[in-house]
């Protein structure tokens, strides 16, 4: 027999079964027996979503969250159907119909809420049961309700015109009924949104169809046995043949009421989600009140949820939830919704900055107070929410043009509008997945972006399509997605952002990638994590470094880029492109002698013999002489040059001699991802410096401005200018200085493009310049020491690390 | 030298050693290719050569936790199973290797023509 406690779930809504993944993730499987009792006979599904089932975006099948077979997957005896009469905290058990009386270690409510049901007359029949035609929309079973009656109804009236209200709206106008929106405030969504921006909206809704009637109080429901319309306090009247009530919600505390615990707006918990009188008890979600504060959207509620698993898992028994930042994403008809924080102006000297364009449904309104953003609406155009909500979140100073927060700057890059991409958009080219097929995973399940690209394997080739699955994945989740917390890790094996695991690193003096696994996860080895622990220990302890090559991609094990054919492509390096006759002599003699089949100019300016076996790269590399392209790894690659002041009439700097320098210096160095560099002896730029991870470009003045961050592969970007110099030995120092800083903050497989826009220049410019922190002399001593410690990998030809090194196929001798 | 198990015949591979500690080697006993895996924990595991994939040697893989990360488009296989993990590709033949006691690795296949 397990000596497992006996964990009880009231509630197998969106708190409630999330509650419960988010402890079996955490191990809780382990300690808990858990036992959930739900009010509707299925498995957990994403309420949020049912006006998609209404208005027949979403199939009601698709829309489970927690399918009943995850119960029995997981080991969890769910009671669907059986509601919950008592709770008996003496015997620390809990009552449901039928006698059925199940007890508890521990006992977590997550009773939600109910719909709120405003007094009126007519409502209900003798028999008790709701007139016909009246529907609330609350449950799967309203949703199949209101669509079957739809089909023989003319005109609906929904009471309410908060989100909910109008979500089942748009519903009702998509099944083809005349849809009349009632409303007791003076404006639409006034929880959300002010009063102009409440006008505007109003406005959207009358263009797309919906007869909005505000200020109206429903005092009762018209028609003797079915619904002929409804009967407002002003004394005016509505014909309708349908009423969707959709007031608001009450939370369900009864149970909690009814053996004294404290109750207000909800059922009372600390910052521990626990309830004050009863330290076996929890409560968590839309009947929880924490803080004073009852809440009513996810976001909230599975932060809540995270923090009580951490509690009663173990894993953080400290956890503590100070309670949510309300700021969400929307969309409500349709139409783009983002609001945080507060509406109005709240205390003297507070900003308001506002934008309205109502013929095309926009109102854009900031609050400011202190210089930090304290709150937002931004409703038809959420194109700057993104950024709204990291200011918000992060309390960050705003910019003085305020118009910066509003509108998208030219220059900027553009944002993503994945929503008007068609479905057979191929959106990762290397593992062909379309749009369509990202869009059909997230609403099969996937509401993370790891689980989105395991799933579907996009992001997993050269991952420069993850931004657009990330916009997809926030599209298509309608903004319920997850953020996983693995999406921080530096490698998917080992829990630990990388600060934290470079800390863990040094303070163990951590050399291996054996050693990191055995001292951080018990041993567990993952394959997936062993290349980006290599290339972070390397960085970390140089020379010191114990290289295990089995943590080495292919290409790094024999210093060559396999092809398909599993013959591997040699490129020697030729510095800054600028090569001789003896030089190409003996790559034409090493191209003879092996019969390669391909001899390529390749983008880097150099030669690549390719077709050339396993078996023969030690000899080839004899037979060259040169040193390694490095053209195969996640390190510096090359810097191309054009000619300049060498023999170009136009140059007005040495670039030749500067990219042959650079190349010298920094040759081989490791990095988060490859490194392509280049010079230009002019601005006419022949040799593309500006679109390269690091690049020198010469001005008049004999200057050199020195560019960081740009890309012309996969993705196009400019760099930025991280500061202007005017000797050759400034850029080396510069660009070591850059290239040191991203190799100790750029996550791995992070190209500096990425890196660049992430940090932002004008920090990288703070930092690496004007030396604002004072890192700059330890970044320029580390850069050095890397520099010292580079040995040419092709010197293996001459002293291979294994005997086998090289070898293709192996045939044991016959005895 | 050849030992017969149920219709099995032990074909040595050689020293184990030919193995790097943690990586894969590519083998030919006859017509077959196969690739023999020696693990940091000095576990054998054996799969057939080439990824049913694209063709990809296993053997220059990245292995770990009992699986191997193919080269070419980063499949991965359980090494005990050869089942693919994650993805929806043909699973590996997978065959029994074993060390003997002089350190030799032996693999346990039909009986072939030498």
């Amino acid at each position: 027999m397990s000596s497992k406690q006996q964990l009880v779930v009231i509630g197998n809504g969106m708190a409630g079964a999330r509650f419960v993944e988010d402890l079996l993730a955490r191990g809780g499987g382990d300690k808990y027996q858990i036992v959930m009792f739900g009010d509707e006979p299925y498995g957990n599904y994403n309420r949020i979503l049912l006006s998609g089932v209404l208005s027949g975006t979403h199939d009601p099948k698709e829309i489970f969250l927690n399918p009943l077979s995850w119960y029995s997957e997981n080991g969890i005896r769910l009671h669907s159907d059986a509601r919950v009469t008592a709770i008996d905290r003496a015997r620390c058990q809990v009552l449901a119909g039928d006698g059925l009386s199940v007890p508890y270690d521990r006992l977590v409510i997550a009773t939600g809420s109910r719909p709120f049901v405003p007094p009126m007359d007519g409502l209900k029949l003798d028999s008790g049961q709701f007139k016909e035609g009246v529907f609330l929309f609350r449950t799967l079973q309203d949703c199949d309700g209101i669509i079957k009656f739809a089909g023989r109804c003319r005109k609906a009236a929904v009471i309410g015109g908060g989100l909910l209200g109008l979500e089942a709206a748009r519903g009702l106008l998509n099944l083809g009924v005349e849809t009349h929106v009632v409303h007791l405030m003076s404006h639409l969504m006034e929880v959300q949104l002010d009063g102009p921006a409440g006008g505007v909206l109003k406005g959207t809704l009358e263009h797309l169809g919906v007869h909005v009637h505000l200020e109206k109080a429903t005092t009762a429901i018209l028609g003797a046995n079915e619904v002929s319309g409804l009967q407002f306090k002003d004394g005016t009247k509505l014909d309708c043949d349908m009423v969707v009530i959709s007031a608001g919600i009450r939370a369900n505390c009864e149970l909690a009421r009814d053996v004294g615990m404290k109750v207000e707006r909800g059922i009372v918990v600390d910052d521990g989600l626990n309830c004050p009188d009863d330290p076996k008890i929890f409560a968590v979600g839309e009947c929880a009140q924490h803080r004073g504060q009852v809440y009513g959207l996810v976001a909230p509620l599975w932060e809540q949820t995270a923090v009580l698993a951490d509690r009663l898992s173990g894993r953080n028994s400290q956890a503590t939830y100070c309670g949510s930042k309300v700021s969400t994403k929307l969309k409500v008809m349709g139409v783009e919704l983002a609001v945080m924080g507060d509406k109005h102006p709240r205390e003297p000297g507070d900003e308001e900055v506002s934008y309205v364009e109502r013929s095309r449904g926009i109102y854009k309104k900031l609050v400011i107070r202190n210089g930090q953003l304290a709150g937002a609406i931004l409703l038809g155009d959420s194109l700057r929410a993104a950024s709204l909500h990291q200011y918000f979140d992060q309390g960050s100073e705003l910019p003085e043009n305020r118009a910066e927060l509003l509108f998208p700057m030219s220059g900027e890059a553009k944002p993503l509008t994945m929503a008007y991409v068609p479905d057979s958009a191929q959106v990762c080219n290397c593992n062909g997945v379309s749009k369509g097929r990202l869009v059909e995973a997230v609403q099969s399940g996937c509401r993370s972006l790891k689980s989105l690209c395991d799933a579907t394997r996009a992001g997993t080739g050269c991952g420069s399509c993850k931004p657009q699955v990330q916009a997809i994945l926030e599209m298509a989740s309608d903004g319920l997605m997850v953020d996983d917390p693995a999406a921080h890790y530096y490698v998917p094996g080992i829990p630990l952002t990388k600060p934290a695991l470079i800390q863990a690193i040094r303070t163990q003096e951590l050399r291996s990638v054996s050693a990191v696994f055995e001292a951080l996860v018990e041993g567990r080895e993952q394959a997936g994590s062993k290349a980006g622990l290599a290339s972070l220990l390397k960085t970390i302890w140089g020379r010191d470094y114990e290289d295990e090559r089995d943590a080495r991609f292919i290409n790094d094990r024999v210093h060559a880029n396999v092809q398909k054919d599993r013959t591997f492509s040699v490129v020697p390096r030729i510095y800054g492109g600028v090569t001789s006759a003896a030089e190409l002599r003996r790559i034409a003699d090493v191209a003879d002698k092996y019969s390669v089949p391909m001899v390529k100019i390749t983008g880097g300016q150099r030669i690549d013999l390719l077709g050339i076996s396993k078996e023969n790269l030690p000899r080839v590399w004899q037979d060259l002489g040169m040193p390694s392209g490095h053209a195969y790894t996640k390190a510096f690659r090359t810097c191309k040059t054009c000619v300049g002041t060498e023999f170009c009439r136009y140059g007005v700097g040495d670039s030749t001699s500067l990219g042959i320098k650079i190349e010298r210096r920094f040759q081989g160095i490791e990095s988060p991802h490859k490194m392509k560099l280049a010079t230009a002896g002019c601005p006419r730029n022949c040799s593309e410096a500006t679109t390269k991870d690091l690049g020198a470009v010469a001005v008049e003045g004999g200057r050199w401005e020195i560019y960081v961050g740009g890309a012309a592969g996969s993705r196009v970007r400019k760099g930025d200018i991280l500061c202007v110099v005017d000797t050759h030995e400034e850029v080396l120092k510069f660009m070591g200085r850059f290239m040191q800083f991203y190799r100790e903050n750029g996550k791995y497989l992070e190209r500096t493009y990425d890196f660049v826009e992430r940090i932002g220049i004008e920090r990288l410019r703070r930092l690496l310049v004007d030396d604002a922190e004072g890192v700059s002399s330890r970044l320029d001593e580390e850069i050095q020491a890397a520099v010292d410690a580079y040995r040419d990998p092709w010197e293996e030809a001459l002293q291979p690390v294994h005997p086998t090194q090289f070898s293709d196929v192996l045939v044991p001798s016959k005895t | 030298m050849s030992n017969h198990t149920k219709g099995k015949t032990l074909h040595s591979l050689g020293p184990a050693s030919q193995v790097p500690l943690g990586e894969g080697k590519t083998f030919e006993i006859g017509d077959l290719k196969i690739a023999v895996f020696r693990t940091r924990d000095s576990k054998l595991f054996s799969t057939q050569a080439f990824c049913p994939h694209k063709g990809a040697l296993l053997a220059d893989g990245i292995v770990g936790g009992g699986t191997v990360i193919c080269p070419f488009h980063a499949y991965k296989f359980d090494l005990e199973t050869g089942k693919a993990v994650g993805n929806d590709c043909e699973a590996l033949q997978s065959y029994q290797v074993e060390r003997s006691e002089d350190g030799n690795l032996q693999l346990h296949h039909p009986c072939m023509n030498k």
